[in-house]
């Protein structure tokens, strides 16, 4: 295991929550209820939070004296390290839901097994992210069920959800040399054991939902090594604008 | 003209010193009781705090970051740290019965019950709710509305009896 590898793996970690957190911002303003725009807000909040923390400890690890702004805001779409599922647009508040949900339950155990990392820093970091992710997964469960047990409308809204969202899903699950290096060194968990979990409590909360699980097909992959879809760039465009305008401005 | 040098606090004093600052979301709070500054270390003129977030996003860091610099300069110190660390994950377990006390003065009810911990709480909607006491009129009938509310730390519940919404510090 080298720098680099530790690197690129806090790159991936902070790298899904930034960009997951800045989607979920562009609800705010605009979301069915009050209630539900200040949930959205503060998910993305702890999002980004939590991006910030990783970006930081990247940025060490690296030591090519980046600060987490730096990484957040100066980097292109092809350094990007997100996986795929978390750079769609928002799509209807079905499609974003479920899209968290997925995510939820993925960095749920990522984190549960990321807390006894041999790296104390990174352990502590995600300890710290594992207690928010529980309310953040308790929110969007909750939502899963009432969407796709709810009205005719909302139901089938949900389930064009999960089946637009379903080929993005095996994108969490696929691991590279690098992953099996950072493995073997205590860092990160393996993802091979996420991978059962995550089917279990999905397709749980699915059944309760009356949603059907599409059936298993191609999977879209790339994100991890900085090939994205076409939405990437244009979402960085915007998130990235004031401070590649206004290079070092404070306020 | 005669200069005497000022003698520094010690850690103990630099601990009843950092009460002055209040957490800017909860001024009736200090940075101190509610467990966000883990340690103190002071060498000759110098001094590290240790500081750990209560969210990771949680905004007031900054703002808290700059009020303990700002304060230790000026108790004569050169240089002043923050450091943040990250574990222990801060709890609102932290918190002592005259801080949730005061908590309920200001009108947030205080956490009340354990956070959440079994997976199969996670995904029910039939999950028992916590029962909170009103913070205005003290009734037990209320309600949660949502677990997320005017900042990370606190989720909105609605007061049955008197009508009044208010905020809930939600164990964490």
């Amino acid at each position: 295991m080298s720098d680099t590898d530790l690197f690129e793996y806090l790159l991936r970690l902070g790298d899904d929550r930034l960009v997951l957190g800045h989607r979920l911002s562009e609800w705010c303003g605009h979301a069915p209820i009050l209630e539900e725009d200040i949930a959205l807000a503060n998910i993305a909040l702890d999002l980004i939070g939590q991006a910030t923390l990783y970006l930081h400890v990247a940025g060490e690890t690296e030591g090519k004296g980046r600060s987490e702004d730096a990484l957040a805001y100066f980097r292109e779409a092809v350094e990007f390290r997100n996986i795929q599922l978390v750079e769609l647009p928002i799509g209807d508040f079905a499609f974003t839901i479920v899209r968290q949900f997925l995510f939820d339950v993925f960095s749920f155990h990522q984190l549960e097994e990321l807390q006894k990392s041999a790296n104390n820093e990174l352990a502590g970091i995600a300890a710290k992210g594992y207690k928010e992710v529980r309310y953040h997964l308790r929110h969007s469960s909750e939502w899963v069920q009432r969407l796709g047990d709810g009205t005719e409308e909302s139901h089938a809204r949900a389930q064009k959800a999960v089946d637009d969202l379903w080929r993005f899903t095996g994108e969490m699950f696929q691991a590279d040399e690098s992953d099996a290096r950072l493995l073997a060194a205590g860092i990160a968990p393996d993802l091979k054991k996420i991978e059962p979990k995550w089917n279990a409590m999905v397709s749980d909360v699915l059944r309760r939902a009356t949603l059907t699980i599409p059936e298993s097909g191609h999977m879209m992959t790339g994100g991890r090594l900085g090939r994205h879809t076409e939405y990437l760039g244009h979402m960085l465009s915007e998130m990235q604008i004031v401070a590649r305008s206004h290079p070092g401005a404070e306020w | 003209m005669v200069t005497r040098a000022m003698a520094l606090p010690t850690r103990d004093e630099l601990l009843e010193i950092l009460t002055e600052i209040k957490d800017p979301e909860l001024p009736v709070i200090d940075i101190v009781e509610l467990g966000i500054v883990r340690d103190v270390v002071v060498s000759g003129d110098s001094v590290r705090v240790d500081i750990t977030p209560t969210y990771s996003g949680c905004p007031a860091l900054q703002v808290i970051e700059n009020d303990i610099v700002e304060l230790l300069r000026g108790r004569g110190f050169a240089d002043v740290k923050v450091k943040n660390v990250f574990s222990p994950a801060w709890t609102t377990d932290w918190l002592s019965d005259a801080t949730k006390e005061r908590l309920r003065e200001y009108g947030i009810a205080p956490p009340s019950g354990p956070a959440i911990t079994s997976a199969a709480e996670l995904v029910t909607i039939r999950r028992a709710k916590p029962t909170v006491e009103c913070p205005y009129c003290g009734s037990r009938n209320t309600e949660e509305k949502s677990e997320f509310g005017s900042t990370a730390c606190k989720a909105i519940h609605y007061c049955n009896s008197c009508h009044q919404p208010f905020d809930y510090f939600k164990s964490f």
